[in-house]
């Protein structure tokens, strides 16, 4: 029990620190990294009270994918200037009370959460479903998923699918006057189709049609 | 005192596995230089020892005996960091390869989606390397070697789907033993085609060497890096590539099994077995390297998402239909 006391401390603290250090470095690339960190000890964390699949996915979906884009935008779009104007610029103060109100809402959903956890305790077994401990979670989760909550998990892939035809739609430009590669075509080109043998008569001349 | 018992049993364990990883990772960078020779005609590294088999040696002291040049506009932290990432990563995932039924450092439930999930934080390594080095080229290889990983990974995950929907587990030894009547390359051999392709450009080897396009780019991501921080970068690639020919055999070359399951293969060893698996994997990956030209950039991106994920989509959904059909889904 000492180990596993140890290893939630070490990664609940690591997972505390990179969070705050998301928000508090300068740099907008070090605040990308300490994101992956803070992802990466909380699939730690996820791991620890048995939940493989889902540490794995998250580690796997976050860290494989999602941060990998944080990170392409932050590099590409020069993010650290804008960040640090709206550190100095009496502009700020614009983004302070959105902020604010998100924080605020977030803290007394968790008040919440963590109230209804403490002093109802029956309402966790209400909740939470029965395991069968002879099975692995990734099973249970697939029973779970494909049966109970088969039309929310397909409608949220459809939402994913509806985002993602959207992202493409919105960006995508059809543009003019660029040559194209066609395999097919330029694969079953033969000798027929692009050499013509031409008797030339002298002083005349041959004329091409294009 | 029980818990210094476990952590020095553990400790013998992880050295057992990862110095033959790590002596078998300079081996086959001699196999590779090698066999390359061999295919153009040329002899190779045949100097340092016999058959130049110490030449990986030689250059491994070479690099430790360099001066570290760490350029001044770099981003310190992370450029030391990087070659670090990409080695931890390329060793830590072979924790769960197993050897033999009982022979595996972690047999968890979750094994194969461990190393796709250390696989695909392979990419960290390159960018930041790329991104810390603070130059051009560098920073133009990781982008388009992040942009390759990621695409390449897509196709990956949907193969293991497939292998995944044969089995029923995800834990790697379950995977072995579901190959027992009949390996997966057979019944799946269009994805092992892709599996094996994917794994060429998520590795980043030629034909799909882009992030270090010599000829563009200068060396891509590791053209600040010298002395051991490059030769990390070194080993950290080939202990991957090493890896995939590991999870192409788990996959698909049924693992420890025996190729037959008569008398005098029996006596021989899971393990040995695997290695020879790994080994033959890789051949295919020094033979690639040695005959096939670069590809380009948008060709890449075109066979990955516009052929291979379409693809290995549609045999998720024939996979899937044959076996429920003919009702022979794993179902526990």
């Amino acid at each position: 029990m000492l180990a596993h006391a140890i290893f939630f401390y070490t990664f609940s603290f690591i997972a505390i620190v990179s969070a705050v250090m998301v928000t508090v470095s300068k740099n907008t690339v070090h605040s990308v990294f300490f994101l992956i960190l803070d992802f990466i000890s909380i699939s730690c964390l996820f791991i620890m009270i048995g939940a493989e699949f889902l540490g794995m996915i998250m580690l796997i979906v976050y860290v494989g994918a999602v941060a990998v884009l944080f990170l392409f935008v932050v590099m590409m779009l020069n993010v650290s200037q804008q960040k640090n104007q709206w550190f100095i610029s009496t502009e700020s103060s614009k983004h302070i009370p959105v902020g604010l109100i998100v924080s605020v809402i977030i803290f007394f959903e968790l008040i919440v959460v963590i109230g209804g956890w403490k002093y109802k305790p029956n309402l966790v077994s209400a909740m939470s479903l029965n395991f069968d401990n002879d099975i692995s979670n990734t099973h249970s989760i697939g029973y779970v998923l494909y049966t109970d909550y088969i039309h929310i998990f397909q409608l949220s892939g459809m939402i994913l699918l509806v985002a993602m035809v959207g992202a493409i739609v919105l960006t995508f430009k059809q543009r003019s006057g660029i040559k194209r590669q066609f395999y097919f075509d330029q694969i079953s080109r033969e000798r027929k189709d692009s050499v013509e043998i031409v008797n030339v008569e002298n002083n005349k001349g041959v004329k091409l049609d294009d | 005192m029980e818990y210094l018992n476990i952590f020095f049993l553990e400790t013998y364990k992880i050295l057992f596995l990862l110095v033959p990883v790590l002596v078998s990772v300079a081996m086959i960078v001699w196999l590779d230089r090698r066999i390359w020779a061999f295919v153009q005609k040329r002899q190779g590294p045949n100097v340092v020892g016999p058959f130049g088999l110490l030449q990986s040696l030689a250059d491994a002291f070479k690099y430790i005996f360099k001066e570290v040049i760490i350029p001044s506009s770099s981003n310190k932290v992370i450029f030391i960091l990087a070659p670090i990432v990409t080695m931890t990563l390329a060793l830590i995932s072979w924790a769960v390869i197993p050897f033999s039924a009982t022979q595996v450092l972690a047999d968890i439930n979750v094994g194969i989606l461990y190393l796709f999930a250390v696989s695909s934080l392979g990419v960290y390594g390159i960018i930041m390397g790329g991104w810390a080095s603070n130059s051009k080229y560098p920073f133009l290889g990781a982008i388009r070697s992040a942009a390759q990983m990621v695409s390449y990974e897509v196709s990956i995950g949907v193969i293991i789907i497939n292998v995944l929907l044969c089995v029923g587990s995800l834990n790697l030894n379950d995977i072995v033993i579901a190959q027992e009547n009949i390996w997966f390359v057979i019944p799946l051999f269009p994805m092992f085609v892709i599996f094996f392709i994917s794994a060429l450009a998520e590795t980043n080897r030629p034909p799909f060497d882009l992030p270090e396009a010599e000829a563009e780019l200068v060396a891509g991501y590791q053209t600040e890096y010298s002395g051991m921080m490059y030769a990390m970068f070194w080993l950290g690639e080939y202990a991957n590539i090493l890896l995939m020919c590991a999870m192409g055999s788990i996959l698909f070359l049924g693992g420890w099994l025996s190729p037959i399951e008569i008398y005098p293969f029996n006596l021989i060893p899971g393990a040995i077995w695997l290695i020879f698996k790994i080994l033959f994997l890789f051949l295919l990956f020094a033979l690639v390297k040695a005959i096939v030209p670069r590809y380009r950039y948008d060709q890449l991106m075109r066979l990955g998402w516009k052929i291979f994920l379409p693809l290995s989509l549609l045999w998720v959904v024939l996979t899937a239909s044959y076996l429920f059909y003919y009702n022979l889904l794993p179902v526990n």
